[in-house]
Parts: C-alpha cells; sequence; structure tokens
C-alpha cells in the first residue's frame, strides 16, 4: 500500500482524524435476553457483540475444572460476511483460535476468578463487521458483557490499538492503516491504575519509539473508559428508572 | 499424557531462590543458557541447542502460484511441529494451545516484519512465485521454545540456498546445483525473539527460563527484535498485571541479548561457510563432541 499519505502536512489522517483521536464508539447493554450478559459496540465500522453465560457448572469435561478459581472460556469468531472477502471459516483458523487464547488471557487476568471456584464463565465474542482493531472492539465489548452480567472484575478492561506514522503516534488504528504495513500496537488496560493485561505488537518499530507509542495507547484505553463508563450508568439508571427505583 | 504438576515444595523453593536472587542452574537473572549451533549437510538445515532445549529448523522451497491479492509476491510458510519426542506432554495430531502460540509469534517475528524479501522470490508475476517453508521441529523441551525456535528459524533462513531459475517466455528452467550455484535468500534482517518470565507480580524477571522456571512464573513477555533495535513482535501472556516501566526494561534487555545472539549467529554461518569452502568436514557429525568414554575396553572378534 505504498504511496497512501496516512498522515497529511496538515496533521489529519485518511478518515479525518487528529492523530490522538479514536473512532465513535457507539454501545449498548443487555441486547439479548437469554444471556447472562450481553453487549455490543460500534468503534467505527468495526462492530462487534458479545455474550456472556455464567458462572455456570463446567460443561463438557470435567478435566477442565479448577479447584480455586473460575475456568474462563472464551469463543472469539468472525461472522464469514465480516471481511471484503468471504470468510470460509468463521473460526478455528489460527488466527481465531489465537485471538480466542488472547481473550482468555486477557478476561483471566481482570475477572475476580477466585470467588467463583469449580464453576465457568463462557465469553463469545462475535465479530460482525471488521474494520481494524478487531481485538480491542472484542475486548471492550466483551468487557461491557461481564458487567451486564454482574461478574466482579478489578476494574474495567479497556482496550486501543496505536501505530507510528511519520514521526507521530497514532491512536485507534483502522483498516487501512493497519493493512498499510506500519507498526501496531495493542494494549489492554486496567484504566484506573494504568496497569497492562495484555501487549501486542506487530511489524517493525524502533526500540526508542515505543515508549511513546504505549503512552498514546494507554492514554486511549483511558478515553475508551470515559465511553463505556457512561454507557454503563446511563444503562444502570435507565433500568432503575423502568423498575421504579429511587436512586 | 498429563504434564506432571510441579510439587508445591519445589515450587516454594524456586520462588524463593530467586527472592535471593538465584536461580536452580546457577545463572544470573539475565544470563542465557549456552547457545550452540549447528548446521545440516544440506543448505537450509540447522539445529539450535539452548542448554538442554533443542530445535531443528529445516528450510525447504518449491514453486507454487501466488496469492491472489499479492501476484509478484512469494510466499513464506513457518510451521512448528512438537512431537511427542520432546515432551511427553505433546500429542500427535491437533496443534496444541501452546503450539499456536508458538506458530503465530514466529509467524508475525518473521513474516510480518518482512525479514525475507518476498519479492525476490517471485518467477512470472501472477503465475509461479518460490513458496518458502520453515519448518521447526522441537526436538527437547527444557523450557523457552520459543527463543530457540525464532533463533533456529532464522539461522536456517540466512542458511538456505535456492536453486537458481531461468525464464524463457513462459517456459521456466529450474537449474540443478551441479548447473548453477543456488542462490541465498535475501535476508533483511534477523529478528530474534528474547523472552522474560515474571515473578511475583512483575518483582523479578528472568531472562530465557527453563522448563521448572517457566512452570512457575506467573507470566510471560515475548520480545523481538533484530540488530538495528527495532522490534519486530512483541507479546505478553500470561495472567499478570504490568506496568510501562516494566515493558521498557525488558525491552533495553532485549537490545543487549540480541546483539550477542546476531553476532553468535553470524560467526556460527561464517564457520560453516569456511569449512564447506575449505573442503573441511561439515553437518551435524561434525557438530558431535565425544567426550564421553563409551567403553574402557574392546575385545577384537575372533576370526574363524
Amino acid at each position: 500500500m505504498a504511496g497512501v499519505n496516512l498522515l497529511s502536512d496538515q496533521g489529519y489522517r485518511i478518515d479525518g482524524r487528529k492523530p490522538n483521536e479514536l473512532r465513535r464508539i457507539q454501545c449498548k447493554l443487555g441486547v439479548f435476553k437469554q444471556a447472562d450478559g450481553s453487549a455490543y459496540i460500534e468503534q467505527g465500522n468495526t462492530k462487534v457483540l458479545a455474550t456472556v453465560y455464567g458462572p455456570h457448572e463446567i460443561r463438557g469435561s470435567r478435566a477442565k475444572l479448577l479447584l480455586d478459581r473460575v475456568l474462563v472460556n472464551c469463543q472469539y469468531s468472525m461472522a464469514t460476511f465480516s471481511t471484503g472477502e468471504r470468510k470460509r471459516r468463521p473460526r478455528g483458523d489460527r488466527k481465531s483460535q489465537e485471538m480466542t487464547m488472547h481473550l482468555k488471557q486477557t478476561f483471566d487476568a481482570a475477572i475476580m476468578t477466585n470467588l467463583y471456584p469449580r464453576s465457568q464463565i463462557d465469553i463469545f465474542v462475535e465479530v460482525l463487521q471488521s474494520d481494524g482493531g478487531n481485538y480491542c472492539a472484542s475486548v471492550n465489548a466483551a468487557t461491557l458483557a461481564l458487567i451486564d452480567a454482574g461478574i466482579p472484575m478489578k476494574d474495567f478492561v479497556c482496550a486501543c490499538s496505536a501505530s507510528f506514522v511519520n514521526d507521530n503516534p497514532i491512536a485507534d488504528i483502522n483498516y487501512l492503516e493497519e493493512s498499510s504495513g506500519g507498526p501496531e500496537l495493542i494494549v489492554a488496560t486496567l484504566p484506573k491504575s494504568d496497569q497492562i493485561v495484555f501487549l501486542e505488537q506487530n511489524s517493525r518499530l524502533h526500540e526508542d519509539n515505543l515508549s511513546k507509542v504505549i503512552d498514546l495507547a494507554v492514554k486511549s484505553c483511558k478515553d475508551v473508559y470515559t465511553v463505556l463508563d457512561q454507557t454503563v450508568r446511563d444503562h444502570v439508571s435507565e433500568l432503575s428508572n423502568s423498575h421504579g427505583w429511587d436512586h | 499424557m498429563r504434564e506432571t504438576p510441579l510439587s508445591n515444595c519445589e515450587r516454594e523453593f524456586i520462588r524463593k531462590a530467586l527472592g535471593e536472587r538465584k536461580r536452580l542452574d546457577g545463572r544470573q537473572a539475565y544470563d542465557y543458557r549456552t547457545l550452540k549451533i549447528a548446521f545440516g549437510y544440506d543448505r537450509g538445515c540447522c539445529r539450535v541447542d539452548l542448554g538442554q532445549t533443542r530445535v531443528l529448523a529445516q528450510v525447504s522451497c518449491e514453486i507454487t502460484s501466488p496469492k491472489q491479492q499479492r501476484p509478484s509476491d512469494g510466499v513464506l510458510f513457518v510451521n512448528v511441529e512438537l512431537s511427542p519426542m520432546a515432551s511427553p506432554v505433546f500429542e500427535v495430531g491437533r496443534m496444541s494451545d501452546q503450539g499456536v502460540e508458538i506458530n503465530r509469534i514466529l509467524e508475525r517475528c518473521l513474516k510480518e516484519s518482512r525479514c525475507v524479501d518476498t519479492e525476490s522470490l517471485c518467477i512470472i508475476a501472477g503465475e509461479k512465485v518460490w513458496q518458502i517453508r520453515v519448518d521447526v521441529h522441537v526436538m527437547n523441551h527444557d523450557g523457552n521454545l520459543i527463543d530457540c525456535s525464532s533463533i533456529a528459524a532464522i539461522t536456517a533462513l540466512a542458511h538456505f540456498r535456492r536453486p537458481d531459475v531461468t525464464v524463457d517466455g513462459t517456459d521456466v528452467i529450474v537449474h540443478t546445483i551441479e548447473e548453477k550455484d543456488p542462490l541465498p535468500l535475501s535476508v533483511h534482517h534477523m529478528p530474534i525473539c528474547v523472552s522474560f518470565s515474571f515473578y511475583e507480580q512483575g518483582k523479578f524477571l528472568l531472562v530465557d527460563p527453563s522448563d521448572k522456571e517457566e512452570k512457575v512464573m506467573d507470566g510471560k513477555m515475548v520480545i523481538g527484535m533484530n540488530k538495528h533495535r527495532e522490534i519486530c513482535s512483541l507479546q505478553v501472556t500470561g495472567q499478570m498485571l504490568l506496568l510501562k516501566d516494566q515493558v521498557l526494561r525488558c525491552s533495553n534487555i532485549a537490545v543487549v541479548k540480541v546483539t550477542e545472539i546476531t553476532e553468535w549467529i553470524q560467526k556460527a554461518l561464517e564457520n560453516d561457510r569456511q569449512a564447506r569452502s575449505n573442503g573441511e568436514r561439515f553437518g551435524f557429525r561434525e557438530a558431535v563432541v565425544m567426550d564421553t568414554v563409551t567403553t574402557n575396553q574392546m575385545n577384537p572378534e575372533k576370526l574363524k
């Protein structure tokens, strides 16, 4: 994708954003009735649905049972119509398997797993439309779904990606910026303490610039947090109003 | 077979020793185990020993049709094989989570950093390109498979020679080694993975964890870097919470380690090149050091 100018001389990106500007985030909690928790999120054109079941008894093989904490079971899948070219397998390929592992790892660290020994929590994530930052949107959606399910966590988990173009770090990259060959850094944090739960980087980034890019990504996670937090508050007050509770 | 768990006693022992800045094998926290690189008789075959961990990488090539989106690019394919030979935990057939993890890290490290120039692997655009396949076989598992595999893979790629081809219209002639000298791949840079394991919520960190140290750790961070100090892949696994400073500290250590390892690889490649050009003996057999006494006495068999 050489020749595409990712950052104009005026300092604007391809889709008209400033370097540290996120895409518009719209989200909704409690989109399904059967699931214990569910959420839908749109980050720009990336759209993700997440559902949470549990905590419930261990399903499937008892060998997976953990005596001291809950088993977090994740499944990441991408709808066949989510990408430009129709996908053959929605899940089970190596990339999805990797994503599943990363989600499991992230939420294992963030959920208060010691509260539900011998049980299981299922997190199902479905990417409906993919436009870069699939992992980030998945984590944010799953966080909301877990909150909707009322599962205790240490904090929100907020994820955001960042890249580095023309000596400038840029936040929340879309598909075009992702596929242009520049570095891609994905961070998931607990925003209150700025602790990093998950960190991944692809393509080449000079070591000197690492600090700048992480800083921007961590800051963007905080921005994501503000939006998610507001959504949760709105959702709860809406619920309590409909039940006629005083608050 | 299920993994034998580490006993609580042993776990505590390792933790306590780490608290006193001691490791089981007497290394310092940032030391690597002894690294040995040996090459096979054929080009593109490389065996790397990192302490007791042993990995074999074999590079091969074939002519295939390119991907539709990239008609003028060759293909690099990475495959990691965890056979039960390495550890009874590994099962035949379906790839375990660990296998997928190692495979993806290597793939990201080698492919997405574009260390091998894939454009030079094009024979006829849109029709024929070289597919370079790196098979990484883990032969013995004693911790830190990722580092060992990444060293083996990139060394094998640098060691590999592909046959020369001549294009005549739409005909492609692949020359044998006797006709034309085979060509090396153009390797732009050498990304090498360095693993760090964390203990006590990131209070202690070790470079190149052994198998037992890996069983005790809270989590692991893998940094793939080349000698130009460019980070090619970075990944944190395990359930732990990190701060930014810890990440930066690791990347600083990685710079030093990568420089050392790259020099070592270059030296090994140079030694092998000299042995080959001087007509000395080379291959795995030469790399085996027989410094053990196998028998004290040998009785000649009687002639009948």
